[in-house]
């Protein structure tokens, strides 16, 4: 059908542009952060993240050493150094030493300042200022430079972050929540699943359609209701109403309705003589499900699986309400969220921790796409 | 850490197992109390037909109890709490309500996903259309999908981060880190700080999620779209159609079934837009939503439980037509079976 409606050169080609744009669009913010991540922190805030392969070049201001510094040469008063001191060294590409003229003089040349004085800064920071006459007072002369330095590129951010900001810890605490809050509902919603979709009982069509209803049931009418019920309990019971088993339980309960519709629709769909000559051979229905029903589901099991491994990961409302923010509870997104205020200008630790909470949930995106895309597909299409 | 790494492997057994011994367990004594076999064929007919009454709620009986308690239950219970004080305890009638008609702050939200509701919806099903579309045409389709595709698997608040860094703004005379104030700055423009711009900054947070559901209308538009026959499209072409009149007059009107699907889709999804909100904004310089205002009123000041709910309600009032429509949908759909 493609090749009939764009015949033209010029047509092909312009698809070709639009969808290339579309996908610069959609890939370039996350390639952002992701070259951030990796470059020394001070680069980060000296250029944009797209000059990252070029050198990154800055101007600067400072002031020379005071009269204190000064040595006698060949008659004439002389202050020596290093502008960069014993600090990290850039390059050096022009400097002034007026705020209006910051790059009046390359590096490397000779600059006369007033009554014969002479300054010369070279590109690798060195500088002579000399004098006929001899330095007066401790404010030494001020300079202007325009400096760059070769892009540098560290894993420095990843120690930092993981290690020292608390993102390595709400790492495993994510993995703590999302493991078994993925793991529980699956067999609990395929038991009810099969037995909706193929045990005739009263209330059945009642149920679906409660079932249904519930798949949009917006998450806010649950919270208030669950936070008293967990404070009851962990009152009545004298134990803390924050805990892992509280949140595995609530995204158990958030997940139920689109796992068994997911389920349900596909169980449904499976052909009837099998179910039917597994029957006439006396199978039971626990047999028929854990022997034939199951097996045939791996498809959609795995497909629910990445749906409910991404959105419990993914998660950050449910975690703020149901989990505490002390260091041995808080999750990756409530931790991102908390470092976005309290370390809003560091984007080497932003872009870092972003980079790292996005991480397990693009490997298990473009490892198992095909489930993901049949889940997808298996649950808006019919309804959902 | 060690410690909770072993009771998280412990709970998955726990869990797993606990499932597995209920529902072996369940059935099996069901087994026992009324045997089918080895018994003679009137009570073994009689056991079966009793069975039957019983299996089926023994399947579907922990989802149900589940379902009841982390839903069922707190959505009555929402209703109810909405008549109630900050506390929940006593009752103030409809004064919650009143304090909604009137408050500012709810006003400007509901405003605000509003706008959101006629934006984002929109937005990503036309541009998950045109994709799909356009990357059927060439041989590099599918990787291109798989990257628009991507930002999916990205959660809201990694996603916040991503564009606060592309929106991100720097005092003059500082350079522009942020891309969208270097292009502006490259084209003579004066770099702003985007996310505080009222009004418009709203725009700027609908950005975010139209990035990262315009994949979800691709992919879904797309498998409709292949499930076009192929002859409503060559008849087409033989007609001397032009590829736009193609696209509107043949391609869209076949499948607007699945535009009605991902459209309400997304439309639920916004209703619920929390966590962009949060973190990009708290909903300061005019940009406050829904969910983020009942979240703010939970916990504000020790939490006002009454107005939450309330709130919780709005949003839920916005929901029941598309879930009525979903439940007529599905009944229509399953029908007998």
């Amino acid at each position: 059908m493609a090749t009939k409606t764009g015949k033209s050169f010029i047509g092909r080609f312009g698809v070709h542009i639009a969808v290339l744009v579309f996908v610069a669009i959609w890939t370039i913010p996350t390639l952002g952060i992701l070259v951030s991540s990796l470059r020394d922190k001070d680069q980060i805030v000296a250029s944009g993240w797209w000059n990252s392969f070029a050198s990154s070049s800055q101007s600067e201001a400072g002031r020379l050493p005071g009269a204190s510094a000064q040595t006698q040469k060949d008659g004439k008063y002389v202050i020596e150094g290093n502008i960069f001191g014993d600090g990290p060294k850039r390059e050096i590409s022009a400097f002034g030493v007026k705020s209006s003229a910051p790059t009046q003089y390359k590096a490397g040349s000779v600059a006369d300042l007033n009554d014969g004085a002479t300054l010369q800064i070279n590109a690798d920071g060195g500088f002579v200022l000399s004098s006929p006459k001899a330095f007066e007072g401790d404010r030494g002369q001020r300079v202007y430079f325009a400096s760059s330095a070769p892009p540098k590129f560290t894993t420095e951010n990843y120690d930092a972050v993981l290690f020292s900001e608390g993102i390595g810890r709400s790492f495993m605490n994510s993995l703590t929540v999302t493991i078994p809050a993925t793991v529980i509902p699956i067999l609990i919603a395929a038991f009810a699943a099969y037995a909706l979709a193929w045990m005739r009982f009263p209330g059945r069509a009642l149920l679906i359609a409660v079932i249904i209803g519930l798949l949009v049931v917006p998450l806010q009418m649950s919270l208030i209701p669950l936070l008293r019920l967990y404070n009851g309990v962990g009152t009545f019971f004298g134990v803390p109403s924050k805990t892992y088993l509280g949140i595995w339980l609530a995204h158990t309960g958030f997940g139920l309705p689109f796992a068994i519709y997911l389920l349900r629709s596909y169980i449904a769909g499976l052909p009837r003589e099998i179910m039917e000559s597994a029957r006439i051979d006396g199978a039971s229905d626990f047999e028929i499900f854990v022997k034939i029903v199951l097996p045939l589901s791996f498809p959609v099991l795995a497909s629910f699986a990445i749906f409910q491994f991404l959105w419990v990961w993914n998660d950050l409302l449910v975690a703020m309400v149901f989990l505490g923010t002390a260091p041995d509870q808080i999750v990756l997104t409530a931790k991102l969220n908390a470092l976005l205020g309290s370390r809003g200008g560091n984007w080497e630790i932003l872009t870092t921790s972003a980079f790292i909470t996005i991480i397990v949930p693009l490997i298990v995106f473009f490892s198992l796409q095909r489930y993901f895309v049949r889940g997808l597909l298996a649950g808006s299409v019919k309804g959902g | 850490m060690a410690a909770q790494i072993f009771s998280a492997i412990f709970v998955i057994i726990i869990g797993v197992g606990g499932c597995v011994a209920y529902f072996w367990g369940a059935n099996r004594l069901l087994d026992l109390i009324l045997p089918s076999r080895g018994v003679s064929g009137a009570a073994a007919i009689n056991n079966l037909r009793r069975q039957g009454y019983v299996r089926p709620w023994l399947f579907v009986g922990p989802a149900l109890i589940i379902l009841a308690v982390y839903l069922i239950y707190p959505v009555i219970a929402t209703l109810w709490l909405s008549f109630f004080d900050r506390g929940g305890t006593s009752f103030v009638g409809l004064a919650n309500y009143e304090w909604a008609a009137g408050d500012h702050d709810l006003r400007n939200s509901i405003l605000n996903n509003i706008l959101w509701l006629a934006v984002v919806p929109a937005a990503c099903t036309f541009l998950g259309l045109i994709i799909a579309v356009l990357t059927d045409k060439i041989w590099w389709g599918t990787i291109a999908k798989s990257l628009i595709f991507l930002p999916l698997a990205i959660s809201f608040v990694g996603a916040s981060v991503i564009w606060k860094f592309i929106y991100e703004y720097r005092g003059e005379g500082q350079v522009q880190i942020g891309l969208l104030n270097a292009i502006i700055q490259y084209f003579g423009g004066q770099p702003q700080v985007w996310i505080s711009l009222p009004f418009w900054n709203n725009f700027f947070l609908m950005v975010i999620l139209i990035w990262i559901q315009t994949g979800f209308a691709m992919v879904i538009l797309s498998s409709a779209l292949r499930g076009i026959p192929e002859e409503t499209l060559e008849a087409a072409v033989i007609d001397g159609a032009n590829p736009f009149q193609i696209f509107w007059k043949i391609m869209v009107p076949q499948i607007w079934g699945t535009i009605a699907v991902v459209w309400t889709t997304i439309t639920i999804l916004v209703l619920k837009v929390f966590d962009i909100v949060l973190t990009m904004t708290n909903g300061q310089w005019n940009s406050q939503v829904l969910a983020n205002l009942m979240f703010d009123w939970m916990f504000r000041g020790g939490g006002d439980f009454g107005r939450g709910a309330t709130i919780a309600i709005i949003i839920m009032i916005a929901v029941i037509p598309i879930m009525v429509w979903n439940i007529r949908q599905a009944n229509k759909e399953t029908g007998g079976h």
